[in-house]
């Protein structure tokens, strides 16, 4: 009974702040959406300049989806000001390409493609028939995905996770904060109530929130951002709940070293942001080994892996058991770590 | 009579700093005790003792004859803290049946005691309203009735009367009274008014932690041979002795 009447309490709160509804709500999709527009952009052909290049080169080079500009003579301030990503200069027998590199991803794409398309030049020039030849044609095959899998595909379940943990730690923190400063969690513990009717009644009436919030950012990116979902539905369901919880109870917790709203901002790039690099957006593997058993006391690192498990590789519920186990403990430490912190109230 | 409140040689620091000394004070029941004091002499920390919120380091606290911290003892208290500690989002109404399902009343019973609560404090026209429109007084009054919304034996205020005008302070008082003298309330107030501090019926003076002296206003007005109790303090504090 008390329990629900913190229950209503927290929701007819809620539901009165209404830009924190919003904020809940809606912002998750609004960034979503915004990350799916530019990750889903066309790719742009780099543009190279070539100067004293013969024409099989040139061929060559335009097979290889590069826009290729002709100059008679050309320099650095060439690629400056024809915005080119690339000069391609014959000198003295010797191919010399000079990169813009204000994009490395980029010129690293077209060092490679004018790399290969030299090799082809230099075969085909040796074996007589000089004809173009053409690329092997190499049968592929996917295990995830298909050729028209993008990054977006593969970020997103990890984004879905991030969201979900990232707003309901914020909402939750501040909302306990705020009960903090005003006193009235002081007074909540003037009355009778346990502390673990106190934890319970904050968890169940955010939570409520949190579920009404992953099942409208689940629902949104499958249904109309149309991400990729090989998985079954509910396991999405599932390890989101459990992130938001673990988020919840995190939230509850730090807002206890907290004296401020400002101060709670503060955690954020101290606990949320670290997350992001090891929810699988960067490759692990490559980390160095500290660095990836760093990662393994965060809570999004077995969301993420879950998620994207699920969503893109279409792993079943016994193949995400050790994830969702790792969460639950989580919650489960924090929740309890949580009725100590009250004691700071009271002493029973 | 038998103390409803019994405090017994209790003593409290906080990293190493003596904040309270080897305190004994018997509150009886029906009275309004005063517990005056400047800023940091311990006053808070003594009542929040008296409801559980802190453990003494030493000594004991009894309260209806139980030891604190006890939950069941805190069905008995009202206890308002310094800040009005109201949920602006929810009106007056929602903030005392917040509190008033919080100690477990029956329906038929919240809704009895809420519009007495109103009542008391003059509250009832306002009660549909939020709570973040109301004024600073509202919102004083507001916070005095969730403290008796459970109809307790113990009340517990902490500086109730600090940052409002003087009317309400008036107002404040004679509920008060009217508490005691009708409902038969024990009343415990932390106060560094003076003025104020004279309607209690027993008073303890407190400063650094120790009680320095103690009695009915009349007592210490006439014991210690000045106008009011503000000389009482001057005088107490300043020859540095307990009783």
């Amino acid at each position: 009974m008390r329990i629900s009447a913190l229950i209503k309490r927290i929701c007819q709160q809620m539901l009165r702040d209404k830009r924190t509804l919003a904020l809940l709500l809606l912002a998750p999709l609004f960034i979503l959406s915004l990350m799916y527009f530019i990750f889903n952009g066309n790719t742009v052909e780099p543009r190279l300049g070539v100067v004293n290049i013969n024409k099989s080169l040139i061929q060559v080079l335009k097979n290889a989806n590069i826009e290729v500009v002709e100059y008679q003579q050309a320099a650095n301030e060439t690629i400056i000001a024809d915005k080119l990503d690339g000069l391609l200069k014959m000198n003295q027998e010797k191919l010399e390409l000079t990169l813009q590199n204000s994009d490395p991803t980029k010129s690293k794409v077209l060092l490679m493609k004018v790399n290969q398309a030299a090799a082809l030049q230099v075969k085909s020039s040796q074996n007589i028939p000089a004809v173009v030849p053409k690329l092997p044609n190499v049968e592929t095959k996917y295990v995830y995905g298909n050729s028209e899998t993008s990054f977006f595909d593969v970020l997103s379940p990890i984004l879905v996770g991030f969201f979900v943990f990232f707003f309901v730690f914020l909402i939750s923190g501040i909302g306990l904060l705020r009960e903090r400063t005003t006193g009235t969690l002081e007074r909540l513990m003037s009355t009778p109530i346990r502390r673990g009717e106190v934890i319970s009644g904050y968890l169940l009436g955010y939570g409520i929130f949190a579920i009404i919030q992953t099942i409208v950012v689940a629902l949104f990116s499958i249904k109309i951002l149309d991400i990729v979902l090989v998985g079954s539905i509910w396991n999405v369901l599932l390890i989101n709940l459990l992130l938001a919880f673990v988020a919840l109870s995190l939230g509850i917790l730090l807002s206890t070293f907290a004296a401020s709203e400002f101060q709670m901002i503060q955690f954020i790039p101290i606990v949320i942001i670290p997350q992001v690099f090891f929810a699988g957006i960067f490759p692990l593997e490559g980390m160095a080994d500290w660095l990836q058993s760093f990662g393994k006391i965060m809570p999004i690192y077995y969301g993420a892996d879950a998620l994207k498990g699920v969503m893109y590789k279409g792993w079943s519920i016994s193949q995400i058991t050790d994830d969702i186990f790792a969460l639950v403990l989580f919650a489960a430490v924090f929740i309890i770590l949580n009725t100590f912190a009250l004691k700071k109230y009271r002493k029973l | 009579m038998e103390p409803i409140i019994k405090v017994d040689q209790v003593s409290k620091s906080y990293s190493k700093k003596l904040v309270l000394d080897d305190i004994n004070i018997n509150i009886e029941p029906g009275k309004i005790y005063g517990l005056i004091g400047p800023s940091g002499a311990g006053k808070t920390t003594l009542i929040k003792m008296m409801v559980g919120m802190e453990n003494a380091d030493k000594g004991l606290i009894r309260v209806l004859d139980k030891r604190m911290p006890n939950l069941e003892v805190l069905q008995d208290i009202g206890y308002m803290a310094q800040s009005d500690a109201l949920y602006n989002e929810l009106t007056g109404e929602e903030n005392l049946k917040f509190f008033a399902a919080l100690f477990k009343l029956k329906k038929s019973e919240q809704k009895k005691r809420i519009s007495y609560a109103a009542d008391l404090v003059n509250l009832n026209h306002e009660l549909r309203k939020k709570v973040s429109a109301y004024s600073g007084g509202m919102k004083r009054r507001l916070s005095l009735a969730v403290s008796v919304i459970q109809d307790p034996r113990i009340l517990i205020l902490d500086e109730p009367t600090v940052g409002i005008d003087p009317e309400l302070s008036f107002s404040i008082w004679n509920e008060l009274q009217r508490l005691k003298i009708e409902e038969g309330k024990t009343i415990i107030v932390t106060t560094h008014v003076m003025d104020e501090a004279a309607k209690s019926d027993f008073i303890a003076m407190i400063r650094e932690g120790r009680i320095i002296t103690r009695g009915t206003p009349q007592q210490l007005i006439e014991s210690y041979q000045v106008n009011n109790l503000e000389g009482v303090f001057l005088k107490a504090g300043g020859r540095n002795s307990c009783e």
